[in-house]
């Protein structure tokens, strides 16, 4: 039981990650590698701010700054420079590889008795995993209503647009770079707080700790759109949210079976995989009929 | 009945260059409020370079632009959208595909203003939608929660039109705007196209290639040729035009 509390915890923490690269990827529409970068930025960021003896929700807020800078580095090149979105992506994250050992110092940090968002006293006397539970609830309902109010607004409604059709963004008057930009900024800032909370999770910030983030976050975009099928946009950031939490289950169940953490890599490129080939596979087996033959009782075939 | 013509848009010796090659050549055009042009030309005559030119998608390598007095000629496309508005032949350029028809409609709604983090108020502008859609008489008004990636070709030109001229701008656009739809709809949009622009005294400029539309619509003809006006038929002229001549015209000039 207790496993499944902690995976569902993790799967809210990690949901923060699903709902930024939904920002870019689904709604600007193109595949941001900044986040495999950004991730271990906020983490090194925030652990280093700790370390100093920054308190640990400012140390947070500083990761969300970091990532925003690295947002803007690759939407600049992108619109600016001209360079194309996924290449401007792979410089920036590599550029962030020497920048975040900078800021550490070494490869690895431990938080290692300080205080961190999870050593509040409230959180402390919650039973085991129900911390990261708490604080990863509190932070997607928080992030999940700004996001929908942004979106709902003239200036969301403009980013919508952009991604959805660029061409005609730009003869409406809407300054389509500077929207792409904002979508890199606000994506790449919460992919840092993401990191910056795994960090704290975990006790600790790795230099390598941003290998794979991508496909992780794309993982519980695409479980969420392939259990939850046509939804509403705002009803789409909750599915990302549920998602993420599945995926963690898999990633349980997958555990029980009796594979080790280090096969979660080429385990999560394969849940992810499955779920992307799924809907046409379904199309092509007529799944879905076949679903709902076996649900119809025989005497209404 | 004389109209005291005011120039609204001029273009003065206007060249744009691309790869060495000038596709409008010292173009000279002035275009008068109210004026309702259909322009022709060949593949390749410029026509919609000349759109481009104008909408600052494309700039000038010499010549100037001016709106009224105003010199325009370095305006970026987004300054120019506050009194310019365009319809594109294709018609999945002109809509966002994903958004519904109501909010392409908001959308366009600012068109050149600056898009604030304000609640978009979609519901207090439903009325207001339904009315103007049901104008088109193709169920669009039908459709108002519809994604427009759903539509029909024509919906979704008629969409186009409508998002162009909701705040009236002082110049539209319309690029082969029935083009891409059979020759039915075609002819339905365009008769709508006409009426409203009549009914609001725009000042538009159609490109077209069907010799009849260019000689039943509008009040005034330009020929496009190698970068330059080859003929500016006024009103008088083009009633006393016939599609013969016309032909005769573009046989000469291939």
């Amino acid at each position: 039981m207790s496993m499944v509390v902690s995976s569902i915890g993790q799967g809210l923490l990690w949901a923060i990650l699903g709902v930024a690269l939904y920002l870019t990827f689904r709604i600007l529409d193109f595949a941001d590698m900044t986040v495999e970068g950004t991730f271990p930025l906020g983490a090194a960021t925030a652990v280093t701010a700790i370390t100093h003896g920054l308190n640990p929700i400012l140390a947070t807020i500083l990761a969300f700054v970091a990532g925003s800078c690295a947002g803007l580095l690759t939407g600049l090149m992108y619109t600016k420079g001209k360079i194309p979105v996924l290449l401007a992506g792979i410089l920036v994250m590599n550029a962030c590889l020497s920048v975040n050992l900078r800021i550490m110092g070494s490869a690895n940090i431990s938080l290692l008795g300080k205080k961190t968002i999870f050593s509040n006293s409230f959180l402390k006397s919650l039973p085991n995993y129900f911390d990261s539970v708490c604080v990863g609830l509190i932070l997607m309902i928080v992030i999940t209503l700004l996001l929908a109010f942004f979106l709902q607004t003239d200036l969301g409604q403009a980013f919508i647009a952009t991604g959805d059709n660029p061409k005609m963004a730009h003869s409406l008057g809407i300054n389509t770079d500077n929207m792409t930009i904002l979508g890199l900024v606000v994506s790449n800032g919460l992919i840092a707080v993401g990191g910056a909370l795994i960090a704290q999770n975990n006790g600790y910030a790795d230099i390598n700790m941003g290998i794979g983030i991508i496909v992780i976050a794309l993982a519980s975009i695409i479980i969420g759109e392939v259990a939850f099928g046509e939804l509403t946009l705002n009803q789409r950031l909750v599915a990302v949210i549920c998602g993420s939490i599945l995926y963690r289950l898999v990633l349980l169940i997958v555990l029980q079976l009796g594979f080790n953490t280090n096969d979660f890599n080429l385990i999560s490129s394969l849940i992810l995989a499955t779920c992307l080939i799924l809907p046409s596979l379904k199309n092509k087996l007529h799944l879905s009929n076949v679903l709902k033959k076996g649900l119809t009782p025989y005497d209404r075939r | 009945m004389i109209d005291a013509k005011k120039p609204l848009l001029t273009m003065q010796n206007v060249s744009v260059t691309a790869n060495n090659h000038k596709i409008l050549n010292n173009l000279n055009l002035t275009i008068h409020e109210k004026d309702f042009i259909t322009v022709l030309g060949a593949n390749g005559a410029g026509k919609s370079t000349l759109f481009n030119t104008i909408s600052g998608n494309l700039l000038p390598s010499s010549g100037h632009i001016f709106l009224q007095e105003q010199e325009i000629t370095n305006w970026s496309v987004i300054q120019r959208t506050k009194f310019l508005s365009r319809v594109f032949q294709d018609p999945k350029v002109g809509t966002a595909p994903r958004l519904t028809v109501a909010e392409n409609l908001l959308l366009s709604l600012h068109r050149g203003q600056k898009r604030r983090l304000r609640n978009r108020h979609l519901k207090q502008h439903l009325g207001q939608f339904q009315q103007i859609t049901q104008a088109m008489y193709n169920d669009l008004d039908q459709h108002l929660n519809t994604a427009t990636e759903n539509l029909s070709g024509g919906q979704r030109q008629a969409l186009s039109f409508l998002m162009a001229v909701q705040v009236r701008p002082k110049l539209l656009l319309l690029d082969e705007h029935t083009a891409a739809l059979d020759p039915k709809t075609s002819h339905t949009l365009m008769t709508q196209t006409n009426k409203y622009i009549n009914k609001d005294r725009l000042t538009c400029l159609m490109i077209t290639h069907q010799l009849d539309d260019a000689l039943q619509f509008g009040n005034r003809l330009l020929v496009l040729d190698q970068g330059k006006i080859k003929y500016d038929f006024d009103a008088t002229q083009k009633s006393q035009l016939t599609k013969e001549q016309l032909l005769q015209i573009f046989e000469r000039a291939n």
